[in-house]
C-alpha cells in the first residue's frame, strides 16, 4: 500500500541524517573516547568506544553493553505464525516453546541460505525475529495462505545486549527480580520504566550474557539503569571490533561476512545451503515442509554439496584472514573468512569455507598461506591448520543456572 | 449397505485411482483417456454439471445454445484426434473460408489452409501474400517442432531435445543461410511490422493482426506479437496447417466425443464434483479433498485447470516454496476476449458476402491501426471504443442451436479487459451496445432481428468456466511465458515441485486452444516417468 | 591527387574512435564531416553566446573507459564528472528521490512503500545480473550463427559457454528477462505505481516502444550498462559538455597524424568494380580512399551513398525495413537563473541529478499511444537535467544550461512533415509540464533550442532522428543488427565498412561500434591493432 501524502512528507527530511542514530547513540556518543564510528545498517555505530582490546577483555572478565537496535526486526503475529514460520524457517517452530528463542536460518526454494537469525517466541501466537538483512518482501510473499501479519519494528524497538561473568549480577542489582530463573535461550518480560523490557538469555559470544529489547522511548532509562547497576561490576559500553573477536571465539558465523545470503548475490555460485555453512543441524528433515526442503535433500542425497564451513586452529599466532587455505600446499581448498588470535584459547583461530572434499574426506595436511604486511612488505608464511570443532572455547557459566554472582 | 458395498467403498478410498484428473476439459480429458488406454485407473473430476470446459455449451435463451467459449477448431492435434477417435471431418469436406470483412462490402476471401488462393485483392497482392505465407509457414514449422514435445530443458539438454534441435537446424541449414538468418531476425518481431514489410491491402494486414493478437494482451505493434501468428500457423486441422473447420453437426459435438473417448476407455467421469484441496505431505501429492469432504487418494494427480488455481487455491502454499508460489502469481493471465452469442430470429446477411461463405470466419479488423487502437485502452482496464472481432453463424453448422427459422452469432470480440475500470457491472451493457452497432454496420437489418444477447465478459468466464482471469490460454501466450517459463520454470514440462502432481491444462506447454496437446504430452510424461 | 588508406564518412563520435584506433595503427584516414564542426550527437555548441549546449546527447556513461584509456582522451580533455540520483515530481506534490547513498535510498523508497524499499535490493541485483551477462559482449563482433567459419562458431561457443555459467533456473530467467516489457518485470517487485514509473524511464529512453511493449527490459540494461570509472549504472557529465568527447577525440586523432575535413558533406561512394575506391562530395570533389568507412546509418549509407544496383536485393530489402524511427525531442535552454522546484526540500542533491514529471505508467505508455498515432505526446515524458550545476564551464556565472530529452516525439506528424508551428507548440507543451512544477521557469529562459526528429535528422544526418541509429528491438540487436550476415561491420561493398551506432552492440555514446569496427578492418588488412587494450573483465 502507498502511504498517504502526509506521512511521506513528513519523511521527506530522512535526507538531512544519512546516518540515523539509535535510541541509545547519546549515551554511547557521550562515553566515545574514539570516535571511531562505522556504518551498520544505516545507522551510526561504534566500532570500538575507548579501546578495542580492553573492550573485549570486558565481555570475558566483566560485563559489556553493546548496541543491537540496527539488527533488523520483524514482529509475526496471527494464527497462522507457527505454522507459517514453520514453512518460513528450517528448523522446527512447534518444538519453540513460549518464552524461548532459537537460533535459525531460513532458504530460498533452491535451498540457499537466505539469512540467519534468531526467533523469539513472545507469545503463542506472537514471534520476533531478528537478522541482518532485510526480508519484508520475501516475508510477506511468504505469508501467502497464511493468517499472519508482519511487521518490520526495526525502529520502534531498541536493543541491547549486555554480555560478561558479571552480566547476570549486573541485572539484579538493576532490581530485576527473577532473571536468576532464566535459562540459556529463555525469554521474559520484566517491568521497566511504566512498561516492559523482554530479556531473553542469549548473546553472541559465548559468554553469560542477555540481550535486552525495549520500545524506543524507554532506551534511555533502561540504558540509564543498566549503567548504574553496573557501576560496581565493571559495566563498559563497547563497539563492534571486541564483539566480533568474542564471536569468533565462540564461532559463530556472520551473515555476508562468512557466507553470502542468496538475495544478495551477484553471482550465482556464491549462494550456500546450510549444510555448506555448518548449519546443517538446523534443518528439520522430519518436520512438515519448508522452504528449500526439497533441494538440501536432494543435494545431501545426490551429494552435490560443493562447500563446507570448518573452524581451523592454526599454527603461530599470526591471524589469517582472507587467507587461501591448501591442502598439501598446492591444492586451492578454501577461503578464511575469519580470524584471530584468541585471548581466552590462546590459539590461532579462523573460520574457513572449503571446497569438498576439503573438510569433509580430506581433513590432513591443510596450510594456510598468510600474507602479513609488516611495514611496508609482506610476510609470507605457509602455517599448518587443523580442523577443530567450533565454539574455539567453551565457557561453563555461560549455561549455569541459575548463574554465578561473580 | 452390503458388506461387499462396504469394501468397494472402503478399497475406493483408500486408494484408489492409478491417477486423479482435476478438470474435464478436453485436455483433462486427454490425458485421462491417453493413460486409461494405457491400463491405468483414472477419474475424471469436473466441478461443473457436464465436462468439456470452455467447449462446453449452455442455453442461452430458451431454444437457443451457445457451443462454449471456441467456436471453430484450427489447431486440434491430428495425434489427439487419432488416439481419442475423434472425427475430424468438416461438413463441407474442406477448410472454413476467412472473410476479412470491410465496410465497403468489397471483403477478401481466405480460401483453403489460411489463404492458399485469396478472392477480392490484386494479383500483386496475392503474390505478397503467398510470398509472406510461405515464409512464415516455414518458420512456423520450425517453431512447430518445439510444439509437439515436452519442452526442452536448457542446461540439461537432454538426448531427445538434441535430436529438436539438430531438425530444427538441419531444416533451417537446408533452406539456406538466408532463410535461416530470416527466422532468427523474425522470431521475436511484431506483426504489423512483418504484415508491412509483405502487404499492402488493409484488409489482409488487419486479418494478420487480428490474428496475431487473438487472446493475446499484445497489440499488432508490441514486439513479439508475431508469436501469436506464429502459434496461429502451427495449428492443423486435416493434415492441412493453417486450416480450420467446424466439426460435422457443429461445436457442440466436440466436448461429448472427448468425453466418449474417456469413458470409452475406461475413464470414471464424476461431474459435480468440486475439489477443494490437493493434499500433501513434505513434498509429495497425496490425493484430494472434494467439496464434500471426501478424500480420494492416488499416486499421481493430474491437473488439467488453470496453473494459478491449481497452486493458489487447491494447494497448501506450506507444501510449495515461497519462490514458487511468487512465480505462479507473476503468471500474466488476464483476458481481453469477450464473447458474444446471439440469438436471431432469421439467418443474418453480411453485406457482400455470399451465402457459401456465411459458414466461415468473419473478420472484423479493418486494418493494423484498427486493431492497435483495439488494443490501447485495453492497458488501462478501458473496453475498445471501436473493438475487434470474429464472427461464426453456429446455427448454419448444427440446426438444433436455434429453433426452426432461427439463428445464432458467435463473435469473439476485442479488447475487453478482465480488471475493467469501473467494474463491468457498470461497463457491459455500453460495451455491448457498441458491438451490435458494429454488426449491424455489416449486416444491416442485424440488430432488428435479435430475439436475445449474450455477452461474456472475461469476468464472466472466469464464474461460468472457473478460469481465473478469465484467460483462454490459462496465462499470456507470449515469449516469456513460454517453452521453459509455461507456466512457471520450476512447473515446466508437466512435473511440478510437488512429486505425484503435473500439469495438464492450456496454461502448460505448448498452450491454449482446442489442441489437446497439454493434455497428450502430460500424459506420455507420466507415462515414461512412472511406467 | 592524395590517396587516404581510408575515407570516413562523419565524425560523429563512433567515427572519431575508429578513425583513432585505425590511425593509431599506422594507417593514413581522412575523417569527412558535412558539418562545419565535428561530434555528430555528441557536440557542444555555443548557440547563444556563453553557454554551451550539449545539443544532442547529454549525459556520459555508456562511453567505454578502455577507448578512453586507449585513446589518450584524458589527455585530451575528457574528464566525466558522476552526478547525483535526482527525482521525479508527483502530481500531488510530493517527489520521489534516488540517492546514491544505499540506506538513504531505501528510506526514500520507504516513504512510498516499506516493501518496495526492501525490493529494490534484489531488483538491483537480478538487473545486474543481466548487465554482468551482457557487458562482455559490447566489446565483441556479433557471431554470425549461419557462417559456419571457425571464429564464429568458437564466439557461439562463447556465448553458449557464458549462458551455461548460469543455474537453469538463471537461464530461464534470463530468457524471460529478454522478452519482457518493463512494465511486466517491474510489477513482479514492486507494488508503487511512481516507483515503477522512476525505473521504467531506462526502458524507454530513445526507443520508440512504450513501457508496456516487450522487449523493455532489455533497453532498461542497454542503459545500465555505462559506468562511471567502474561504478556500473552510474551516469555523469562530461565536463564541459557532450562535445568535451568528441573533442578530445578529435585532438587525439589529430595528434596521432589524422586529418579531418569539415564541411564536406559525402554525396556518394565511387566503387570500381564493386569495390569502394573512394567518395564524391556534394560539390563534386572526388576523395580516393583504399577503404571507406561510414559512420553514417545504415539507411543514409545504402540508400543514399551507395548505388542501389551495387547492393543484393535482399539486403536492400532488410535495409529499407531496418527500423529507424525517431521517437524522442529535444529542448536546449539558456536559464538566467537555477530553476525553483517548491517540491523538493531547500539544496536537494536532486537538482544536480536528472528530474521528470511522469509519475504513472499509465502516463508514461499514453505518451507512447501517441506517437503510435503519428503525433507528439500530449503528456509527454521528460528527462530534464542542469549540467551547470556540477559543471560550471558550461554557461556565464550564476547561469545555467538545462537539456530536456522528450519522449514521444515522432519523425512525422500524422503522416506529414512538421513546420516550424508544430514544432514551437511541441515545445510549449514541454515547458508548461516543467512550468506546473517549477513557478516563473518561461521567465528564466534566455534563449532555447527546440530540436524534433526533424532537427536532428537535418543537423546530425540521423536518419528519422532515431537517435540509436536503428531501434533496439531483438531483430536488430547482435547478429541482426544491421542486417543478418552483415552484423560484422562489413557490407556487400567490399573495401566499404559500418562503423556507427546502427551496428552492434547499438546506440548511445558508447564508441564501443567505432571500436570494433576498426578491429574487423584492420583484421581484415592483417594489421595488428595498435594499443586495443583487452575488454575489462567482468569478475
Amino acid at each position: 500500500m502507498m502511504l498517504e501524502m502526509n506521512t511521506r512528507r513528513a519523511l521527506q527530511s530522512h535526507i538531512a541524517t544519512p546516518r540515523f542514530e539509535t535510541p541509545f547513540h547519546p549515551r554511547i556518543a557521550a562515553l566515545s573516547e574514539t570516535s571511531d564510528w562505522y556504518t551498520w545498517a544505516g545507522y551510526k555505530a561504534p566500532h570500538s568506544v575507548f579501546d578495542e582490546e580492553l573492550e573485549y577483555f570486558a565481555i570475558r572478565s566483566t560485563a559489556a553493553l553493546f548496541d543491537i537496535s540496527p539488527m533488523v526486526k520483524y514482529r509475526i503475529a496471527g494464527p497462522d505464525a507457527e505454522r507459517y514460520l514453520n514453512r518460513l524457517t528450517v528448523r522446527n517452530v512447534a518444538k519453540l516453546g513460549t518464552g524461548r528463542v532459537h537460533y535459525t536460518a531460513w532458504c530460498d526454494d533452491h535451498g540457499h541460505v537466505l539469512d540467519d537469525g534468531t526467533l523469539f517466541r513472545l507469545a503463542p501466537d506472537t514471534f520476533r525475529l531478528c537478522c541482518q538483512e532485510r526480508h519484508l518482501p520475501w516475508l510477506l510473499d511468504s505469508a501467502i495462505g497464511f493468517d499472519v501479519e508482519i511487521e518490520e519494528e526495526t525502529m520502534q524497538i531498541a536493543g541491547l545486549a549486555l554480555q560478561g561473568p558479571t552480566s547476570f549480577a549486573v541485572l539484579c542489582k538493576a532490581g530485576f527480580d527473577g532473571i536468576e530463573r532464566l535459562k540459556p535461550f529463555q525469554l521474559a518480560d520484566f517491568a521497566h520504566d511504566g512498561g516492559t523490557v523482554t530479556i531473553s538469555r542469549t548473546g553472541f559470544t559465548g559468554d553469560l550474557g542477555y540481550e535486552l529489547f525495549v520500545p524506543a522511548e524507554a532506551a534511555l532509562s533502561l540504558w540509564d539503569r543498566l549503567w548504574a547497576a553496573g557501576q560496581l561490576h565493571g559495566i563498559r559500553a563497547i563497539g563492534y571490533a571486541a564483539l566480533n573477536r568474542a564471536r569468533i571465539e565462540a564461532g559463530f558465523i556472520v551473515a555476508n561476512a562468512d557466507f553470502m545470503t542468496a538475495e544478495t548475490t551477484l553471482r550465482a555460485d556464491r549462494a550456500r545451503m546450510p549444510d555448506e555453512i555448518g548449519l546443517d543441524w538446523l534443518v528439520d528433515a522430519e518436520k512438515p515442509n519448508f522452504n528449500g526442503r526439497k533441494a538440501i535433500l536432494e543435494a545431501r542425497r545426490n551429494q552435490t554439496l560443493k562447500h563446507v564451513l570448518v573452524g581451523l586452529e592454526i599454527e603461530g599466532n599470526i591471524p589469517a584472514d582472507g587467507a587461501i587455505v591448501y591442502h598439501r600446499k598446492k591444492h586451492e581448498a578454501g577461503l578464511v573468512s575469519a580470524a584471530i588470535w584468541s585471548p581466552l584459547a590462546k590459539r590461532n583461530i579462523a573460520i574457513a569455507s572449503l571446497t569438498r572434499p576439503y573438510g569433509t574426506r580430506l581433513n590432513e595436511d591443510l596450510w594456510v598461506e598468510i600474507y602479513a604486511l609488516r611495514e611496508l612488505q609482506y610476510q609470507k608464511m605457509m602455517k599448518r591448520a587443523r580442523i577443530v570443532p567450533r565454539p574455539f572455547i567453551k565457557l561453563d557459566r555461560r549455561a549455569a543456572s541459575p548463574p554465578a554472582q561473580f | 449397505m452390503t458388506s461387499s458395498d462396504l469394501a468397494r467403498t472402503t478399497d475406493f478410498h483408500a486408494a484408489d485411482f492409478d491417477a486423479i484428473v482435476i478438470g474435464g476439459g478436453h485436455n483433462g480429458l486427454t490425458a485421462a483417456t491417453l493413460l486409461a488406454q494405457n491400463g491405468r485407473r483414472v477419474v475424471v473430476l469436473e466441478a461443473a454439471a457436464n465436462t468439456g470446459g470452455a467447449m462446453r455449451g449452455f442455453e442461452f435463451h430458451p431454444g437457443y445454445r451457445s457451443a462454449g467459449l471456441a467456436h471453430i477448431v484450427n489447431r486440434l492435434d491430428p495425434e489427439v484426434a487419432k488416439l481419442l477417435k475423434l472425427d475430424t471431418s468438416t461438413a463441407s469436406g474442406k477448410p472454413l473460408p476467412t472473410v476479412a470483412l470491410s465496410p465497403n462490402g468489397k471483403h477478401a476471401v481466405l480460401r483453403g489452409a489460411y489463404g492458399e488462393t485469396i478472392d477480392g485483392i490484386s494479383p500483386a497482392e496475392a503474390k505478397a501474400f503467398a510470398a509472406m505465407r510461405k515464409k512464415l509457414m516455414f518458420q512456423a514449422g520450425i517453431l512447430k517442432r518445439f510444439l509437439k514435445r515436452r519442452p526442452p530443458e536448457i542446461g540439461n539438454v537432454a538426448m531427445r531435445d538434441l535430436g529438436a534441435f539438430a531438425g530444427a537446424g538441419l531444416s533451417l541449414i537446408t533452406k539456406g543461410r538466408e532463410e535461416g538468418r530470416d527466422f532468427l531476425r523474425m522470431l521475436l518481431m511484431n506483426a504489423a511490422d512483418v504484415a508491412d514489410e509483405y502487404l499492402s491491402d488493409d484488409r489482409l494486414k488487419g486479418l494478420v493482426a487480428f490474428d496475431a493478437t487473438l487472446g493475446i494482451h499484445l497489440g499488432p505493434r508490441s514486439p513479439t506479437s508475431l508469436l501469436g501468428f506464429y502459434y496461429r500457423l502451427t495449428g492443423e486441422t486435416d493434415g492441412k496447417t493453417g486450416a480450420q473447420y467446424i466439426p460435422q453437426g457443429g461445436m457442440n459435438t466436440l466436448a461429448p466425443a472427448f468425453e466418449d473417448a474417456a469413458t470409452a476407455a475406461g475413464v470414471s467421469v464424476r461431474t459435480g464434483v468440486y475439489v477443494t484441496r490437493i493434499t500433501a505431505d513434505r513434498g509429495t501429492a497425496t490425493g484430494v479433498i472434494l467439496g464434500t469432504g471426501e478424500q480420494l487418494n492416488a499416486p499421481v494427480i493430474i491437473s488439467a485447470i488453470h496453473p494459478q488455481a491449481t497452486f493458489l487455491k487447491l494447494c497448501d502454499t506450506a507444501e510449495l516454496g515461497t519462490g514458487f508460489v511468487r512465480a505462479v502469481g507473476n503468471i500474466r493471465s488476464k483476458g481481453n476476449v469477450a464473447k458474444l452469442d446471439l440469438a436471431l430470429d432469421r439467418q443474418p446477411a453480411f453485406t457482400g458476402v455470399s451465402p457459401d461463405d456465411h459458414h466461415g470466419r468473419m473478420v472484423i479488423a479493418r486494418s493494423i491501426a484498427h486493431v492497435e487502437n483495439a488494443f490501447n485502452p485495453a492497458k488501462y482496464g478501458e473496453f475498445s471504443p471501436d473493438p475487434v472481432m470474429e464472427i461464426t453463424l453456429p446455427s448454419l453448422a448444427n440446426s438444433a442451436l436455434a429453433p426452426s427459422g432461427g439463428a445464432t452469432l458467435s463473435a469473439l470480440v476485442e479488447f475487453a479487459p478482465y480488471d475493467l475500470k469501473g467494474g463491468w457491472a457498470n461497463g457491459k451493457a455500453a460495451f455491448e451496445k457498441i458491438i451490435l452497432e458494429t454488426l449491424e454496420l455489416y449486416a444491416p437489418g442485424l440488430s432488428k432481428s435479435i430475439i436475445a444477447s449474450n455477452l461474456m465478459t472475461p469476468a464472466d468466464m472466469e464464474t461460468h468456466y472457473h478460469l481465473p482471469g478469465g484467460h483462454w490460454h490459462h496465462g499470456e501466450l507470449q515469449a516469456d511465458q513460454l517453452l521453459v517459463n509455461r507456466p512457471v520454470n520450476a512447473a515446466a514440462g508437466y512435473t511440478t515441485p510437488l512429486s505425484g502432481l503435473y500439469l495438464a491444462s492450456a496454461g502448460s506447454h505448448p498452450g491454449g486452444g482446442i489442441s489437446g496437446l497439454p493434455g497428450l504430452l502430460a500424459a506420455r510424461d507420466i507415462l515414461s516417468e512412472r511406467p | 591527387m592524395k590517396k587516404y588508406d581510408v575515407v570516413m564518412i562523419g565524425g560523429g563520435h563512433n567515427g572519431l574512435v575508429a578513425a583513432c584506433y585505425l590511425q593509431r595503427a599506422g594507417l593514413d584516414v581522412l575523417v569527412l564531416e558535412k558539418n562545419d564542426w565535428v561530434g555528430g550527437a555528441a557536440t557542444s555548441r555555443e548557440l547563444t553566446p556563453g553557454f554551451l549546449y550539449s545539443n544532442c546527447s547529454y549525459v556520459c556513461s555508456l562511453f567505454r573507459p578502455e577507448i578512453m584509456r586507449d585513446l589518450e582522451l584524458p589527455k585530451h580533455g575528457l574528464q566525466v564528472i558522476a552526478y547525483e540520483g535526482g527525482a521525479v515530481f508527483t502530481r500531488d506534490g510530493d517527489y520521489i528521490a534516488s540517492y546514491r547513498d544505499h540506506d538513504s535510498h531505501r528510506r526514500e523508497f520507504a516513504r512510498y512503500s516499506k516493501r518496495d524499499a526492501e525490493a529494490y535490493d534484489r531488483y538491483a541485483r537480478d538487473v545486474t545480473r543481466r548487465c554482468r551477462f551482457i557487458q562482455p559482449l559490447l566489446m565483441r563482433t556479433a557471431p554470425d550463427p549461419f557462417s559456419f567459419k571457425p571464429r564464429d562458431i568458437s564466439e557461439l561457443l562463447y556465448l553458449g559457454k557464458k549462458f551455461g555459467e548460469f543455474s537453469a533456473h538463471d537461464m530461464a530467467q534470463t530468457l524471460r528477462f529478454w522478452t519482457m516489457s518493463i512494465s511486466d518485470f517491474l510489477d513482479e517487485y514492486f507494488e508503487t505505481d511512481v516507483i515503477k514509473a522512476y525505473l521504467a524511464l531506462s526502458g524507454i529512453i530513445g526507443t520508440a516502444l512504450g513501457p508496456m511493449s516487450p522487449g523493455t527490459a532489455y533497453v532498461l540494461l542497454h542503459h545500465y550498462m555505462g559506468e562511471v570509472d567502474g561504478s556500473v549504472g552510474a551516469w555523469g557529465y562530461a565536463r564541459g559538455g557532450m562535445g568535451a568527447v568528441t573533442q578530445a577525440l578529435a585532438s587525439s586523432f589529430q595528434a596521432s597524424g589524422g586529418t579531418i575535413r569539415t564541411g564536406a558533406d559525402v554525396a556518394r561512394v565511387m566503387t570500381r568494380s564493386g569495390r569502394a575506391t573512394g567518395v564524391v562530395l556534394a560539390d563534386g570533389e572526388e576523395v580516393r580512399g583504399n577503404l571507406v568507412v561510414s559512420n553514417a546509418d545504415v539507411k543514409r549509407t545504402f540508400l543514399k551513398l551507395v548505388e542501389e544496383d551495387a547492393l543484393p536485393e535482399t539486403f536492400v530489402h532488410r535495409v529499407k525495413h531496418f527500423k529507424m524511427r525517431g521517437s524522442s525531442g529535444k529542448l536546449n535552454i539558456a536559464l538566467d537563473s537555477l530553476p525553483e522546484f517548491p517540491a523538493l526540500p531547500k539544496n536537494s542533491s536532486c537538482i544536480r541529478g536528472d528530474l521528470h514529471f511522469t509519475d504513472s505508467m499509465e502516463r508514461m505508455e499514453r505518451a507512447y499511444d501517441d506517437w503510435k498515432g503519428g503525433r507528439y505526446s500530449a503528456d509527454p515524458f521528460v528527462d530534464m537535467v542542469i549540467p551547470t550545476t556540477l559543471d560550471p564551464t558550461m554557461a556565464p556565472p550564476g547561469k545555467h544550461f538545462m537539456s530536456c530529452f522528450v519522449q514521444y516525439c515522432p519523425p512525422q506528424l500524422e503522416g506529414r512533415d512538421w513546420t516550424d508551428a508544430d514544432r514551437d507548440a511541441f515545445a510549449d507543451t514541454v515547458v508548461s509540464q516543467i512550468a506546473d512544477y517549477s513557478p516563473g521557469f518561461r521567465d528564466r529562459i534566455l534563449h532555447m533550442e527546440v530540436r524534433t526528429p526533424r532537427e536532428i535528422e537535418a543537423e546530425v544526418g540521423l536518419t528519422e532522428g532515431n537517435i540509436f541509429q536503428g531501434e533496439l528491438t531483438f531483430d536488430q540487436l547482435l547478429f541482426n543488427r544491421p542486417v543478418p550476415g552483415y552484423a560484422q561491420y562489413r557490407t556487400p561493398v567490399p573495401g566499404l565498412y559500418l562503423c556507427g551506432s546502427s551496428t552492434h552492440p547499438g546506440g548511445g555514446v558508447m564508441g564501443a561500434p567505432g571500436r570494433n569496427a576498426a578491429a574487423e578492418i584492420l583484421r581484415d588488412l592483417k594489421m595488428k591493432p595498435a594499443e586495443m587494450s583487452p575488454a575489462h573483465d567482468v569478475i
